[in-house]
C-alpha cells in the first residue's frame, strides 16, 4: 500500500507527460486525479494513528533490494510521516490548482516533474532504510531543479543550479556519514545493514558520533535551511514558478526538519545533545536574521522566502530542545508554515500573473482592485505572524515552551521573533494592498478555482489553530518512543 | 613458450580470444572479396556475438593459466564480455555515423575488432609481455581509427598527437618493465619481488606508472585528452574512453591483486596525490567548457582519479571489496560514457559533429528521447541515484571509507560538486528553449537506423537497470570473483 502511494504519483507523472497529446488540460486533470487518489489512500491510516502505538509502525513493507550490503526496500509509516504525507498531498493539489493558468507551455512535462517531485518527497517521508532514504532525497531534487530551470522566471538557470549544488553536495556528506555509520555497525556486529531500526542500536564512539551527526546535520540544515546555509533559498523560491514555490516552501523544506527529527537525534542522541546549543543558536540567528532580511526586500516572493528562513528557525530550536513540547511545536510549525507560506506564494504568484511584476514598489492599494485576494492575504499574513487561534501560533508557542525548559536565554531571544514577524507581515500587507496606487490597473480577482484552493488551506490553518489536539495526538504517539529511548541520555546532561 | 601445456581445457578457456581473432581475420578477408558496408557490419556483429557465446564454455572451465602469459578467470571473462558488448554498440553507432562520411567505412570494423582483441588480451594478461602486447594492439588500432576522417585536419592532428604520446608512453612502460626485470628476474605479475625493493625496482615502478598514466590520462599525463577526444570521430572517442581505458584498469586490477610492487608505501602516496590532483584538475578544467566532447574529456580525467581511489583502497584493505568496486564502477562508467558519445554521434549532422552546447539547446523539445538518454547518462556521470553511476559512486565511497582514505574522500566530494555544475549546465541547456522558436539549430537532423536506436535504447536501459537493480551485476561479480 505504501509503495502504491509513491507508484501512483510516479505513474501519474508519466501519464501526464504522455497525456499532453489529448490537450493541455489533460495533464492537469491527471495530476489532480493522482494526487487525490493518494489523499484518499492516506485517509484510513488516520483512524489508527490516534491510538497509542508503542512505537510500532502504522504500516510497513520491506523487501530485500541489494542484499550484498543489507539494503532493503523498506517503507514504513508512523504518525509523523502520516502528517507530513498529508501535507504533501494537500499542497500538491494546491500546486496543480495554482499552475492551471500560469503554466501554458510544455504542460505535460511540467506536471510530470511536479508529480515526480511529490513522489520523491513522499519517499523521503516513508523510507526507513537509510540507503533508500538517500535515494529519494536526491531523486526529488532533479525534477524540482527542472521545474525551476524550465518554467522559472528571468534568472532561472542560475537559481536552479544553486539549489541543486547546495542540496547535492551536502547530500554527499550525508551519504558518506551513512556509509561510515554502516561500516562501523558492520565492524561491531559483522553484518551489513542500512536499516534504520537496526542502526538505532549502533554503538559509536564519541568522536565518530559527532562527525557522523555533523554529516547528517549539514545536509538537513541546508534543506531546512538554517542560517549559514540558507543562501540558495531566496533565489530558488523567487525564480521558481508558483507551483514550484509552493512545493519548495511547503514540502521540500520540511524534509530537512523531518530528517532532523527522524535521524539526527535518535541515531546520535549524545552527540546531538552536545551540539544542541550550537544548533539552537543557529535557529535563533535564523529567526532574527531571516526576519530582518525579509523586512528589507522589495521583491514580494523574496520577502516570503526570507520569512521561511525565520520560521524554520523555530523548527530548529524546537527540535534541538528535544522534549515533547519542543518537538511537537516543531512538527506543528512545519505543518502550519507549510500551509501559510504556500498560500502566500500562491498569492504572490497570482499577483505576478496579473501584474507581471513581483516588485512591491510598483504595487499599492490593490485592496480595492482585488478585495478577495487581499482578504486572503491578510488571513495568511496574520497566520504567519503568529496570531493566536491560527496554526502557526500553536507551533511556535510550543517550540518556545519546549526550548524554555532547556535554555531560558535562547528562548528569550527566539521569542523576539514574534516581534519581528508582525513587522514583516504587516509591511507586506501595507505595501501591496494599502497605501497609494502606483499604476492604473484593471485586474481580475480570484476565480472559483483559486478560491477553492485557498479555502482548503484556510480551513486547515483554522482547524490546526483552533483544535490542534488531533494532530498533536498523532505526532505524540509517533514521537514518544524516540523521545523515551533517548531520554536517559538527556537526564544525564548537566 | 611452453606450447605443450596447451591442451583441450586451455583451448576452451581461450575460445573467446580465438573467436575474436578469427572474426578479425574473417572481416579482413571479407573486405578483400566484397566491399559492402552493411555486410561487413553484420559480420562484425556476428563475430562479437560468437565471442560472447564462447565466453560460456570458457566460464565453465574455471580459473586457468593459459601459457605463462594469460590467465582466464572470472574477471577476465567478465571484462572480455563487457568489451565485446561495448564494441558492438560502437559498431552500431559507427554504422550510421560512417554511412555518409567515410569513403571506405569497412576497415573501421576491422580496426575495431583488433582494438577489442588487444583489450581482451589485456583483460586476461598475467605477464608483462602480454600486458605490453595487448596495450600496443589497442594503441596501434586506435591511431588509424582516430584519423579515420582523414580529410579533417583536427582528426589528423589528434591522431598524430596520440601516435607520438602513446609511443613515448610505451617507451616508458617498456623501460620500466626492463628495470623491474633486471632486479627481479621475473616478468609474470605473481612473481614480483617480496623482499628486495631496490632503488631500481622503484624507478621501474615509477616508469611503469608514467606509461600507464598516459594511457589512462590521469594528472599530470592528461594534456592530450581533450584534443584527442575532440578530434576523433564520436564513435572512436566512445571506444577510446571506455574500452581502452577499461582494459588498462583491468590489468591494474590483476596487477594490484598479484603484485607486491604496488603495495609499497611510496606507491600509495604517489597514487594518492595523482588521484586527488586528477579529480581537481579534471573537474576544474571541465567547468568552463562550451564543447561537450572536451567537457566529457576533462570529466573522464576526474573519473580516472575516482577510479584510482579503488586501486589505493585495494592496497590498504584487501582486494575483495576494492576489485568489486573497480569492476562495477568501470561497467557503469563504460555504459554511461558509451551512451553519451552515442548520443553525440547520433545527433551530429552529416557535415560536422554536434559539439557545442548551443547544438543541444532545446533538445528536450525537438528530440525528447535523445535528450532523455543524454540527461540520464549525464546524471549517471554525476552520480545521481537511480542511475548506474550512483551505485558506482556508492561503491567507491564504501571502499574508500573502509580503507579510511578521508582526505581523498573529501576531494571526491568537492570534485563531485564541481562535476554536478558542468553536467547540469548541459542538462539545463537542453531544457532551455532555443531563442529562435522550437527549432534547434544543428541537432535533430540526422535520421537513425534501427541498429543505432537499439544500441542507444540498450545503453539507456542498462544505466537504469544497473541503478535500480544493481544486485544483478553485483551477484554476477561475486560469481566472477569466486571463479
Amino acid at each position: 500500500m505504501l509503495a502504491a502511494l509513491i507508484a501512483i504519483l510516479f505513474a501519474g507523472g508519466v501519464l501526464a507527460w504522455v497525456g499532453e497529446r489529448a490537450g493541455p488540460d489533460a495533464p492537469r486533470w491527471i495530476a489532480l486525479a493522482a494526487i487525490t487518489l493518494d489523499g484518499l489512500l492516506l485517509v484510513p491510516y488516520f483512524g489508527r494513528a490516534f491510538a497509542p502505538t508503542d512505537g510500532a509502525w502504522l504500516a510497513e513493507i520491506a523487501a530485500p533490494w541489494i542484499p550484498r550490503f543489507g539494503i532493503g526496500f523498506h517503507l514504513a509509516l508512523d504518525g509523523l510521516s502520516l502528517l507530513l504525507a498529508a501535507l504533501t498531498v494537500l499542497l500538491g493539489g494546491a500546486a496543480v490548482a495554482v499552475s492551471w493558468t500560469e503554466i501554458r507551455s510544455r504542460v505535460g512535462f511540467f506536471h510530470c516533474n511536479l508529480l515526480w517531485t511529490l513522489a520523491g518527497v513522499l519517499g523521503v517521508f516513508l523510507a526507513i532504510d537509510l540507503f533508500l532514504f538517500f535515494v529519494f532525497w536526491e531523486v526529488m531534487i532533479v525534477p524540482m531543479a527542472l521545474l525551476i530551470s524550465i518554467w522559472g522566471h528571468e534568472d532561472r538557470a542560475a537559481a536552479a543550479m544553486k539549489f541543486f549544488l547546495f542540496t547535492q553536495v551536502s547530500g554527499l556528506l550525508m551519504l558518506l556519514a551513512i556509509i561510515v555509520l554502516v561500516l562501523m555497525h558492520h565492524e561491531n556486529t559483522g553484518a551489513y545493514t542500512f536499516d534504520y531500526v537496526d542502526l538505532l542500536q549502533a554503538e559509536l564512539g564519541g568522536d565518530a558520533a559527532f562527525w557522523l551527526m555533523l554529516g547528517f546535520f549539514i545536509a538537513f540544515a541546508v534543506k531546512l535551511p538554517a542560517v549559514p546555509f540558507h543562501t540558495w533559498l531566496p533565489d530558488a523560491h523567487t525564480q521558481a514558478p508558483t507551483g514550484g514555490s509552493v512545493i519548495l516552501a511547503g514540502v521540500l523544506l520540511k524534509t530537512g526538519a523531518y530528517g532532523l527529527i527522524r535521524f539526527v537525534l535518535p541515531l546520535f542522541p549524545e552527540a546531538a545533545a552536545n551540539f544542541a546549543p550550537v544548533a539552537m543558536g543557529l535557529g535563533v540567528t535564523g529567526i532574527l536574521y531571516g526576519g530582518w532580511l525579509a523586512f528589507g526586500q522589495d521583491d514580494m516572493k523574496r520577502l516570503i522566502a526570507y520569512t521561511s528562513v525565520s520560521h524554520m528557525g523555530f523548527v530548529l530550536v524546537g527540535v534541538f530542545a528535544w522534549n515533547e513540547q519542543g518537538v511537537q511545536g516543531a512538527v506543528m510549525t512545519m505543518l502550519a508554515h507549510g500551509i501559510s507560506a504556500s498560500a502566500l506564494f500562491m498569492l504572490a504568484g497570482g499577483l505576478q500573473e496579473r501584474l507581471h511584476t513581483r516588485d512591491m514598489r510598483r504595487m499599492g492599494r490593490l485592496w480595492s482592485e482585488v478585495p478577495r485576494m487581499a482578504a486572503i492575504a491578510l488571513f495568511f499574513s496574520v497566520a504567519a505572524l503568529g496570531l493566536p487561534g491560527l496554526a502557526n501560533f500553536v507551533g511556535e508557542f510550543l517550540a518556545l515552551q519546549g526550548a524554555f525548559r532547556v535554555s531560558a536565554a535562547t528562548t528569550a531571544l527566539a521569542a523576539l521573533g514574534l516581534v519581528v514577524a508582525p513587522v514583516y507581515s504587516l509591511i507586506l500587507m501595507q505595501r501591496v494592498f494599502q497605501g497609494e496606487r502606483r499604476e492604473a490597473l484593471a485586474l481580475s480577482d480570484c476565480g472559483a478555482r483559486e478560491l477553492v484552493a485557498f479555502g482548503m488551506l484556510m480551513l486547515a490553518t483554522l482547524w490546526l489553530g483552533l483544535y490542534p489536539q488531533p494532530a498533536l495526538t498523532i505526532s505524540q504517539w509517533a514521537l514518544a518512543p524516540s523521545l523515551a529511548a533517548t531520554a536517559v541520555d538527556e537526564d544525564t546532561q548537566p | 613458450m611452453n606450447g605443450a601445456g596447451l591442451g583441450r581445457p586451455e583451448l576452451i578457456a581461450l575460445l573467446p580470444i580465438i573467436v575474436l581473432s578469427a572474426t578479425a581475420v574473417g572481416v579482413l578477408l571479407a573486405i578483400a572479396f566484397r566491399r559492402e558496408h552493411a555486410w561487413i557490419f553484420r559480420l562484425t556483429l556476428a563475430g562479437l556475438a560468437a565471442t560472447l557465446l564462447a565466453v560460456v564454455p570458457a566460464a565453465s572451465i574455471g580459473p586457468l593459466p593459459v601459457t605463462a602469459l594469460l590467465r582466464i578467470d572470472g574477471y577476465a571473462l567478465f571484462f572480455i564480455s563487457l568489451f565485446c558488448v561495448s564494441g558492438a554498440t560502437v559498431a552500431a553507432f559507427a554504422r550510421d555515423y560512417l554511412q555518409h562520411r567515410a569513403e571506405q567505412p569497412e576497415e573501421f570494423y576491422l580496426l575495431l575488432l583488433t582494438a577489442l582483441l588487444g583489450a581482451a588480451v589485456l583483460a586476461a594478461s598475467a605477464h608483462f609481455a602480454s600486458f605490453f602486447l595487448g596495450l600496443e594492439t589497442i594503441s596501434i588500432s586506435l591511431f588509424p581509427l582516430i584519423a579515420y576522417a582523414y580529410r579533417d585536419e583536427r582528426a589528423l592532428e589528434a591522431a598524430t598527437k596520440y601516435l607520438v604520446l602513446s609511443g613515448v608512453a610505451s617507451g616508458f612502460l617498456l623501460f620500466g618493465m626492463a628495470l623491474v626485470y633486471s632486479e627481479t628476474g621475473a616478468l609474470a605479475f605473481g612473481n614480483a619481488p617480496h623482499a628486495a625493493v631496490t632503488l631500481i625496482v622503484k624507478a621501474g615502478g615509477v616508469l611503469i606508472l608514467v606509461g600507464v598514466g598516459f594511457k589512462l590520462s590521469f594528472f599530470p599525463f592528461h594534456l592530450w585528452t581533450a584534443d584527442i577526444y575532440q578530434g576523433a570521430p564520436a564513435p572512436v572517442t566512445a571506444l577510446l574512453a571506455t574500452v581502452s581505458k577499461g582494459a588498462v584498469f583491468a590489468v591494474l586490477l590483476r596487477y594490484g591483486i598479484d603484485a607486491a610492487l604496488v603495495r609499497l608505501p611510496m606507491s600509495e602516496a604517489v597514487l594518492g596525490v595523482l588521484a586527488g590532483a586528477s579529480m581537481l584538475v579534471g573537474n576544474l578544467a571541465a567547468l568552463r567548457q562550451e564543447n561537450l566532447k572536451r567537457l566529457l574529456a576533462y570529466s573522464s580525467i576526474a573519473h580516472m582519479g575516482y577510479l584510482l581511489l579503488a586501486v589505493i583502497a585495494m592496497q590498504r584493505s584487501g582486494a575483495v571489496l576494492a576489485s568489486e568496486t573497480l569492476a562495477f564502477y568501470l561497467t557503469a562508467y563504460t555504459v554511461t560514457t558509451l551512451a553519451a558519445f552515442g548520443a553525440i554521434a547520433a545527433l551530429s549532422p552529416a557535415d560536422r559533429e554536434a559539439e557545442t552546447l548551443g547544438d543541444y539547446a532545446g533538445l528536450f523539445w525537438s528530440r525528447p528521447a535523445m535528450a532523455a538518454l543524454l540527461t540520464m547518462s549525464l546524471l549517471s556521470l554525476a552520480g545521481i541515484p537511480l542511475t548506474a553511476g550512483f551505485i558506482g559512486k556508492f561503491y567507491l565511497f564504501t571502499a574508500a571509507s573502509h580503507a579510511g582514505l578521508w582526505p581523498l574522500l573529501g576531494l571526491f566530494v568537492i570534485g563531485s560538486g564541481l562535476g554536478l555544475y558542468y553536467y547540469l549546465r548541459v542538462v539545463f541547456a537542453m531544457a532551455g528553449g532555443s531563442a529562435s522558436g522550437d527549432e534547434p539549430a544543428g541537432a535533430g537532423t540526422a535520421v537513425l537506423t534501427l541498429c543505432a536506436r537499439t544500441a542507444l535504447a540498450f545503453l539507456g536501459l542498462s544505466i537504469t537497470l544497473l541503478g535500480v537493480l544493481p544486485s544483478s551485476l553485483m551477484d554476477f561479480l561475486a560469481l566472477a570473483a569466486s571463479r
